[in-house]
């Protein structure tokens, strides 16, 4: 398959910042890839280098096989932006704000009022943008990006403000652009959207990927591949220690929980000591490793 | 749809639907208008309102031909109540009771306002002097012909049209164009267009475009309620040169309100900046008088404002009578003022806010 974006060793300094620090990545054609990172990490400042927005101070970035910077006119029809910060036609309404951007793309009238039921604001079409809720802003806002039917679709942060069934109605909607073929980049603070939608996603903190791959592939990857707990006081931690499997140990007086890579063995010893009340087995996701690799700590 | 008709459509709702801009663009300027010319009209009219008790011949008998121009400078009402009559010229309702007595004529006037009944008995006195050499048969040997020495089109209601005009399309031109391009900047307009396939430049046409029809819709309105009786303005042969005029104006002031917002931060600074060159521009550039009267040295730097020559220009086609080849000058400065802006606005010019 060939390589839709090619990005090697990209850098991007804001005064004493280093918001992208050497970040290669390559996505392939149909592919559906997340970018994952704490905020600041420099997801969106990586993501606007690739689409053009803004020019690296070093590093090479081809599109298409194409350089995005500067404006590249012959790359832009085959792209749809939905940007971080939504950004509208001052006073129009849902429906003429996408008809206007659908015109820009030589869409007709008539695509455009469909899209606006694909994001499910057909109700609001009449509405003037600054009277639509953070939510439905953001939709029409996707919705501008997809009008289109762009190959290469850039979403950052696109469930950010959503309601849980938007958020799922989102999900179907850029899964059936994927499986048209078309390609997907991301970015998302949820783990369980980036495990559910991307085929690959790239972890990244201060400006550089520190992992990427397959959710699962990371998942599996871990040293502690799952959690038992059981209620608190059932078992005291330093005895819970002793359990032949058990990496790590925590009680936070709701439940003891256990970190190991072998959870039948941590749940058979349990057993013996009839010590599983209130037992349960999570197996690692995606966050146990994004923690794992960024840090508990809040971030500037 | 075309890119560039959408993009203009899109623009043109959006001011369309903006109350505020709407009323300082067009209705603010033409209450000026109206207030401005209000007074005018009014002063420009002075007529005499004087009572004739009973009757009096030299009033009656008036030639056809004298009668014309006794009517401009005479309101006559009819009164039998002698006493009545002298104690509303008293109260000061009217300026003159004319009375004839035997062969005299009398006026009664008040003390209270000696210009006004001075004016009056000058005007009655060349009344009856008239009819004296009307009765003795003789063509008369000396005439006298009153000659204003302004130029005699120059009603104040001929300047104040295209001057308070002129001062509407720069104020709507430069506050459009650098709160617009602020805006589209500060929101991130800019920048999302930016990603569309669509040149710069079609944006910009779009919105030059809204900007020319909605300075022709100004227009329109401002020469429609000019025209009216009451406000008196007389256009002249070749009044729709101001058609080209105000469409090279707006561009000059378009493109020096895009170079206001091209280097502007924020929405404050691209208004104040613009307040900062529309008003002294409009005192300067003779919008709310003529700059003739203006010493020299301020005719001289007044010349650095484009609204001084579209006002230069309105005022030869709209006014002046002066053939459509006398504007050409003014035509090209302003093009020129609008090219320089332009491309000082485009080597500031920032896609981004930061
Ligand atoms: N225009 C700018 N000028 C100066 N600094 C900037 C600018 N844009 C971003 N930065 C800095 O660069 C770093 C990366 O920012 P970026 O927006 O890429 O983060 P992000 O990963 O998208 O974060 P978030 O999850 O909050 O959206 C941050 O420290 C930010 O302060
Ligand atoms: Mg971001």
């Amino acid at each position: 398959m060939s390589n839709t974006i090619v990005a090697n060793d990209l850098r991007k300094r804001y005064g004493d910042v280093n918001a992208v620090d050497g970040v290669s990545l390559t996505v392939e054609a149909g592919e559906f890839f997340g970018i994952l990172g704490p905020n600041g990490a420099g997801k969106t400042t990586t993501l606007e280098i690739i689409e053009g927005l803004r020019q690296a101070d070093a590093g090479e970035i081809s599109v298409f096989g194409q350089s995005p910077w500067p404006r590249n006119p012959a790359l832009l029809p085959r792209m749809g932006v939905q940007l971080q910060a939504s950004a509208f036609f001052e006073r129009l309404t849902a429906r003429e704000q996408l008809r206007t951007f659908g015109s820009l793309y030589g869409v007709p009238g008539r695509k455009a009022d469909e899209m606006l039921e694909v994001v499910g604001l057909s109700d609001k079409a009449d509405t003037q943008v600054e009277k639509l809720s953070g939510g439905q802003a953001q939709r029409l806002s996707i919705a501008c990006a997809l009008v289109h039917e762009p190959e290469l679709v850039f979403l950052d942060e696109p469930t950010a403000a959503l309601d849980p069934q938007a958020r799922r109605n989102l999900w179907d909607v850029l899964r059936a652009i994927n499986t048209d073929g078309r390609t997907v980049v991301l970015t998302t603070h949820y783990m369980d959207e980036a495990e559910v939608l991307c085929d690959r996603v790239a972890i990244m903190d201060h400006g550089r990927i520190l992992r990427s791959g397959a959710p699962a592939t990371l998942v599996r990857g871990l040293d502690s591949a799952a959690r038992v707990s059981v209620a608190s006081g059932v078992m005291n931690a330093d005895e819970a220690r002793t359990l032949p499997g058990a990496d790590e140990v925590t009680d936070d007086e709701v439940s003891l929980t256990i970190s190991t890579r072998d959870a039948p063995k941590v749940v058979a010893a349990l057993a013996e000591r009839g010590a599983l009340e209130g037992v349960q087995i999570k197996g690692a996701t995606l966050e146990d490793v994004f923690l794992d690799l960024t840090g508990r700590e809040y971030r500037a | 749809m075309s890119s560039f008709k959408s993009l203009a459509s899109a623009m043109f709702l959006g001011l369309r639907r903006d109350r505020g801009a709407l009323f300082f663009t067009i209705a603010l300027p033409l209450l000026f208008l109206v207030a401005i010319g209000g007074l005018f009209a009014q002063q420009s009219t002075p007529k005499s309102k004087v009572l004739e008790i009973g009757s009096v011949g030299v009033v009656d008998q008036m030639p056809a031909a004298m009668r014309a121009d006794f009517g401009k400078s005479f309101k006559v009402t009819r009164i039998s109540d002698r006493n009545a009559a002298l104690e509303k010229v008293k109260k000061g309702d009217y300026d003159a009771a004319l009375e004839q007595v035997g062969d005299q004529v009398v006026v009664h006037f008040s003390a209270a306002d000696q210009v006004k009944s001075g004016t009056v008995q000058g005007q009655v006195n060349g009344l009856v002097q008239a009819a004296n050499q009307a009765a003795s048969g003789q063509a008369p040997k000396y005439r006298l012909r009153a000659e204003q020495v302004e130029d005699k089109s120059l009603k104040a209601i001929q300047y104040i049209t295209p001057g308070v005009l002129g001062w509407a399309l720069a104020s709507a031109g430069m506050f459009g164009a650098s709160t617009t391009l602020v805006t589209w900047r500060t929101k991130g307009i800019l920048r999302r267009l930016r990603l569309s396939p669509v040149p710069i430049r079609t944006v910009f046409a779009a919105r030059v475009a809204v900007s020319l029809g909605m300075a022709l819709v100004q227009t329109v309105l401002f020469i429609g309620v000019a025209t009216l009786p009451f406000f008196g303005l007389k256009l002249s042969h070749y009044w729709w040169m101001a058609i080209p005029m105000v469409l090279c104006g707006v561009l000059a002031f378009l493109a020096i309100g895009m170079l206001i917002g091209a280097w502007a931060k924020t929405q404050e600074s691209a208004q104040a900046v613009s307040q900062m060159v529309v008003l002294p521009m409009a005192f300067l550039g003779g919008s709310f008088f003529p700059v003739d009267e203006a010493p020299k040295w301020l005719r001289v730097v007044s010349e650095i404002f484009p609204l001084r020559h579209l006002n230069d220009g309105m005022l030869k086609v709209m006014a002046r009578g002066a053939g459509p080849a006398s504007v050409l000058p003014q035509l090209g400065i302003l093009l020129a003022f609008a090219l320089v802006a332009t491309i000082v606005a485009v080597r500031v010019f920032r896609w981004e806010q930061i």
